[in-house]
């Protein structure tokens, strides 16, 4: 499991833009670097984010390894209803995360 | 060979070995692009691209996106490339929004191995095609600092 942040404002009017911001601690290694001992760091990104609220996919990234280490986004949603709202990732590795983030729409 | 010219001939050819190994080449793009319009013609402007003039570390440089649209559904954008050409990997990251999300408006930190141009390509309903550009000067690149572990 890899460490992730969401954050939605507290409360948000019906049918209004709310903006969701992520953070995922990954060091995204792009394969071009070499430790001490010369050796090659394999490549390892977070290649794929995607954001679910309100039974539906609402935002989703394919990354590549020109975004910089942990990735952050920020992305817009319409408000429609209360709930909750996820964020789910996974790197080169096959190594998942998830985090989630309570909307409540007034 | 005379010491002097031969002292001056290989200074030269150091510093000319130093750079090209810095230098990342710039990729041809128009493929990348085609692969996104289906070799569509893509309207240039429409894009509000935010990066810095000047980047200092291309390694975390902020960008942020805006394609001005009515985000209804017949109306909207379906998806937003970012493409650096001097990057290793030019594809850098893919978009995707739709109705749902009120406008086009994403934000995120990218790499930059170089002083570039920086092509923006948007996806809009309907089959319609954006491209913007914009130039960003690097003064330390990401991708070259190899054998540190920083």
């Amino acid at each position: 499991m890899m460490l992730g942040r969401v954050q939605v404002p507290p409360s948000v009017e019906r049918g209004a833009v709310f903006e969701v911001r992520v953070i995922v601690q990954h060091p995204m290694e792009t394969g071009f670097r070499r430790d001490y001992d010369g050796k090659v760091i394999p490549l390892n990104i977070v290649d794929r984010l995607a954001c679910t609220y309100a039974g539906r996919e609402v935002f989703r990234v394919e990354l590549g390894s020109g975004i910089a280490a942990n990735p952050y986004f920020v992305f817009p949603v319409v408000a429609t209803r209360s709930g909750e709202l996820a964020i789910e990732w996974s790197d080169d590795r096959g190594q998942a995360g998830r985090v989630s983030a309570t909307v409540n729409v007034a | 060979m005379k010491r002097r010219t031969f002292l001056r001939v290989s200074t030269f050819a150091l510093a000319a070995g130093a750079l090209a190994a810095r230098a990342q080449e710039v990729h041809d793009i128009a493929p990348l692009v085609d692969a996104i319009t289906h070799g569509a013609s893509a309207e240039e402007g429409g894009i509000d691209i935010g990066l810095p003039a000047i980047a200092e570390n291309g390694n975390s440089v902020p960008l942020t996106l805006e394609v001005p649209s009515p985000m209804t559904e017949a109306d909207h954008v379906r998806e937003i490339h970012v493409i650096a050409e001097r990057n290793p990997r030019p594809a850098v990251a893919t978009f995707h929004l739709g109705p749902w999300s009120g406008r086009a408006r994403v934000a995120t930190r990218m790499r930059l191995a170089g002083t570039q141009k920086v092509t923006v390509v948007a996806v809009l309903s309907g089959e319609r095609f954006r491209i913007a550009r914009k130039e960003v000067a690097v003064e330390s690149a990401a991708c070259l600092d190899e054998g540190s572990l920083r």
